[in-house]
């Protein structure tokens, strides 16, 4: 590393407000400094993916397919916003099946209420589900986030475990285990599944949008530093209560909306499929393959391993064994892959990029991809040691 | 009423002094290791089946196959943690941790449900069907039998913590990886131990639990949600925290269950959670407890 | 002049062990105070409970008239007191400029446009040499770098006292000469410090008045020429000459000059 160069004593940096430039401009989030055809890049492929999403139900029109692409974007969405608060705070939350089970049940009760009938206009309900789940949220992460991070982990799961237990007994609210009916759309066979994929494409598009927003904003940034050092963040004035339930509470409104649209899509809800023990793992198992952290990392991990499970679930019968195998895909994922796919290409373009740029002089050329650039991958070489050192 | 809330607070103790046995192996593997292991809850079922195939195979009283299970569960704890806990890298451990084990509970899980199916099964011994008539009531003799191994097996991990070189190791990892890793402990070899004990403690549990409880492949869940309760609830990293919570909650569900209604007992056992949680964040003897040990 | 910061009769243990005992000292708007003494002297402790890291058993702590021995780390920051580490404390995974950008909400909405806007955290690592770097992450740097990333860090929340934990501890001599060359600059702009340094080279050339602790209160307060030769002051640091300090590297060339 070269030794920083003497400074000019003409630089004012301190005190008196003349030194601000004339051109100041409002506090920026993750740098703003970009490449044109950085961005233009980045700009191209998520057009272009989504292009194909809208293109995808019109092609493969099967309802098998349709299905299962459905069930990948619904994970997309929840994956990120999984993401968007555990990757972003490094606090790992596995109870998320609480707001999914909480948005489902919304949509299901007040379908009943307003006694709807099936159809496009129910899924208007599905904003409303994931603001409820989002209100749910409020108490469920106040009471969460005041512990340290192990025990943070742990009432998440325990969380979980109370909210199945009550969609078990409020059967005023739930029917328990007798199951709430939701209305039941008049579509056709062949183009049922396309509307609940357009309706889980959309979701998938807020959640992903959101995720992209927060982390590069100055919310975003504080995530960030409450993750590699929470304290030092709360001492140089980061409100780390307030941001650490904001996003908690962001990442809930998507996962209920998501609950919502699964289930509106089956038609009927009972407490073990939503408040189911394997989402909440699936989703951090996503968000770790694809790499914590960043906003396309979550996506690309549903877009693998979901389909890759509904695989394996049409293709294996017997129930043992689809859990054996299950099990092994996961520990084969953790063990190959603890990095995840994104960071480790990022960190090798970034490494890259900063050789170029220690070559070429002051800021050279240092284009940041706020979407693909990772700034908070899960390791860098040296960053294990910092993390000790840092505590 | 007051007979039956009598039993239920006497039920509670006897089963909060089993589950406190489970309890503590999963503490102690959190404050040596910094590890949650998920798989707790279904290793107790395969101690239960263990169990269940030495007697109904074998025929084999099931106190005295705990010689055997006991030891089996060890080397399968130990096993556990050499080739999935050890391999994980220092950054998020924790979350990590959480993940492979539940992948591990799964396995486990979809194994028995291959040998043994769904069915549901239970362990059979006179003590199991004979109670004994105490205060009016009427008490399986199982209950009795099964808080005394709890005790007796409690006793020797507090004897074998305090009293042996291995267990001093392991306590010093607990106050302080790094500090015990500078003075020449073998980390590696505290850990695996740790496991061990951990694991080799649920064949026991796992024993009184088949015998008391009808079980099958699925039961995993709702054990290890107790059980992470319980840990959380004294404090994680404290085995004397656990034993407290663990009496305490049971009781509380059992005459719960008396007072109110069976439905909303289980609730309420999570409800003592979230109620201790907002008084005392990191449970009742949360990080000060890791040094006193 | 008047005290911006005083310290009075602050105790402070963790468990059996006492890190302040009665601990009292003042430090005088506009100046370089520093604060010298063996290890385990309660040093950082006394950094930490001013800044709001830890809270003193007994005892007040006063920032400009305004008791703040009870202020939390963001209060105390808010007020305009800032502080570094002994041992860094950046944000490895963000780059410079961004870890220069947390602080934003440490201070009031009104300047944190003036404050906060990219020229001006741009400007500040060029300060301190580090403009260069200002995309790369901070986890990649050298321990001195990271030293003067956290000083621009504390710059950017434009303080009116900054708090130095071990400034010159581990990084190579020219960079101590321009840290120290740093520190003079800033003080003439009416920037007050407190620098905890073992390498007495350095706190002898720049501080104003020096204040020496042991076990737990201030044993000595003064001008470092008559500091340095104060019989209590030597006898504290194992009865040698201030040169003998072990914790201070041999005499270099450095602020001094």
């Amino acid at each position: 590393m070269s030794t920083p160069s003497a400074p000019s004593s003409e630089q004012n940096p301190g005190k008196s407000p003349s030194s601000a430039s004339p051109t100041a401009q409002p506090v920026p989030g993750a740098s703003a400094r970009v490449l044109p055809s950085g961005r233009k890049a980045q700009w191209v492929v998520t057009g272009a993916a989504l292009v194909v999403a809208l293109a995808f139900p019109l092609i493969f029109s099967n309802p098998a397919t349709t299905s299962v692409a459905m069930f990948t974007l619904l994970f997309v969405a929840a994956s990120s916003a999984w993401n968007m608060f555990s990757g972003y705070s490094g606090y790992t939350a596995l109870g998320q099946a609480v707001f999914f089970g909480s948005g489902a049940y919304f949509l299901a009760n007040v379908a009943n209420l307003w006694h709807m009938q099936g159809g496009v206009g129910v899924f208007a309900l599905v904003p409303l589900a994931g603001l409820f789940a989002g209100l749910v949220a409020v108490p469920v992460g106040w009471i969460s986030l005041r512990t340290r991070r192990h025990t943070f982990v742990v009432i998440t799961i325990a969380f979980f475990f109370i909210f199945q237990l009550l969609a078990y007994n409020l059967t005023g609210l739930t029917n328990g285990s007798a199951g709430m009916q939701l209305p039941i759309p008049p579509w056709l066979a062949a183009t049922y599944n396309t509307y609940f994929y357009f309706a889980a494409l959309g979701v998938a598009i807020i959640a992903v949008a959101l995720s992209w927003a927060v982390r590069r904003s100055r919310f975003g940034l504080e995530l960030f530093a409450i993750r590699d050092d929470e304290d030092r963040a709360r001492g140089l004035g980061v409100r780390t209560g307030q941001v650490k339930l904001s996003a908690f509470v962001l990442s809930a409104v998507v996962t209920g909306m998501c609950g919502a649209v699964y289930a509106y899509y089956l038609g009927s809800i009972y407490p073990p499929f939503a408040f189911e023990a394997i989402f909440d793992v699936t989703i951090a198992l996503m968000g770790f393959f694809g790499g914590l952290g960043t906003v396309s990392g979550p996506v690309i991990g549903a877009l693998i391993l979901e389909p890759l499970q509904q695989y394996l679930n049409l293709q294996v019968t017997s129930g043992g064994v689809a859990l054996i195998l299950f099990g092994v895909l996961f520990l084969l994922v953790i063990r190959y892959l603890p990095q995840g796919i994104i960071p480790s290409s990022a960190e090798i373009l970034r490494n890259v990029r900063a050789r170029r740029a220690e070559q070429g002089g002051p800021r050279a050329s240092q284009p940041d991809q706020p979407t693909v650039h990772v700034t908070g991958p899960e390791e860098t070489p040296e960053s294990t040691t910092l993390g000790e050192v840092g505590k | 009423m007051s007979t039956q809330i009598a039993k239920a607070i006497v039920d509670g103790i006897l089963t909060g002094g089993v589950y406190a046995l489970m309890a503590a192996g999963l503490t102690l593997i959190f404050g040596v290791m910094e590890i949650i292991n998920i798989a707790q809850g279904i290793l107790v079922v395969l101690g239960a089946y263990l169990s269940y195939v030495l007697q109904v195979h074998l025929g084999i009283d099931p106190f005295i196959g705990l010689f055997f299970t006991i030891p089996i569960m060890f080397l399968l704890g130990v096993g556990i943690e050499w080739v999935f806990i050890r391999r994980l890298r220092p950054q998020n451990r924790t979350a990590l941790s959480i993940l492979v084990t539940f992948a591990v509970a799964i396995v486990i899980e979809g194994l028995l449900t291959l040998f043994f199916s769904a069915d549901l099964r239970t362990l059979n011994a006179w003590y199991i069907d004979e109670s004994v008539h105490v205060f009016g009531f009427y008490l399986p003799y199982i209950y009795l039998f099964g808080f005394g191994l709890a005790v007796v097996l409690l006793g020797a991990l507090y004897l074998f913590l305090y009293r042996t070189r291995t267990g001093f190791s392991i306590r010093a990892s607990v106050q302080n990886r790094t500090g015990a890793e500078l003075i020449g402990i073998d980390i590696n070899r505290v850990s695996a131990i740790t496991f061990g004990i951990g694991v080799g403690v649920t064949a026991a549990g796992g024993m009184v639990f088949g015998a008391t409880n009808s079980f099958n492949p699925n039961s995993g869940y709702d054990l290890i949600s107790r059980l992470l309760v319980i840990v959380v609830l004294g404090g994680l990293g404290s085995v004397g925290g656990a034993l407290i919570a663990a009496v305490a909650a049971i009781v509380i569900e059992d005459v719960t269950a008396v007072v109110w209604s069976p439905v909303w007992a289980s609730t309420m056992f999570f409800g003592v959670l979230i109620l201790v949680l907002l008084i005392r964040p990191n449970g009742l003897f949360g990080q000060q407890a890791a040094r006193a040990q | 002049m008047t005290a911006i910061l005083e310290v009075t009769d602050v105790h402070k243990s963790f468990g059996g062990l006492q890190a302040l005992a009665g601990c009292t000292f003042a430090v005088e708007e506009g100046t370089v105070a520093g604060l010298i003494g063996p290890n385990g002297s309660g040093k950082t402790t006394m950094f930490n409970v001013i800044t709001g890291y830890e809270r003193a058993d007994s005892g007040t702590v006063r920032f400009a008239g305004r008791e703040i021995s009870k202020a939390s780390t963001a209060a105390v920051c808010g007020l305009g007191v800032g502080r570094t580490f002994q041992l860094t404390r950046v944000f490895g995974r963000l780059t410079l400029l961004e870890n220069l950008q947390v602080g934003s909400r440490g201070v009031p909405r009104s300047r944190r446009r003036e404050l906060y806007s990219e020229s001006r955290c741009l400007e500040l690592l060029d300060f301190v040499g580090l403009a260069t770097m200002a995309d790369s992450q901070a986890g990649m740097l050298s321990y001195g770098q990271r030293k003067l990333v956290e000083l621009a860090m504390v710059l950017a929340q434009d303080p009116k006292v900054i708090l130095l934990d071990e400034p010159a501890g581990g990084i190579n001599p020219t960079l101590i000469g321009q840290m120290g060359e740093r520190i003079r600059e800033l003080n003439q702009r009416g920037v007050t410090f407190l620098v905890v340094e073992h390498n007495m080279e350095f706190v002898m050339g720049i501080c104003d008045v020096i204040s020496v602790m042991e076990g737990g209160a201030v044993i000595a307060h003064g001008e470092p020429e008559i500091v340095r030769s104060d019989p209590r002051v030597l006898d504290a640091y194992l009865g040698g000459s201030l040169e003998d300090d072990p914790a201070s590297p041999a005499p270099t060339e450095g602020a001094t000059s």
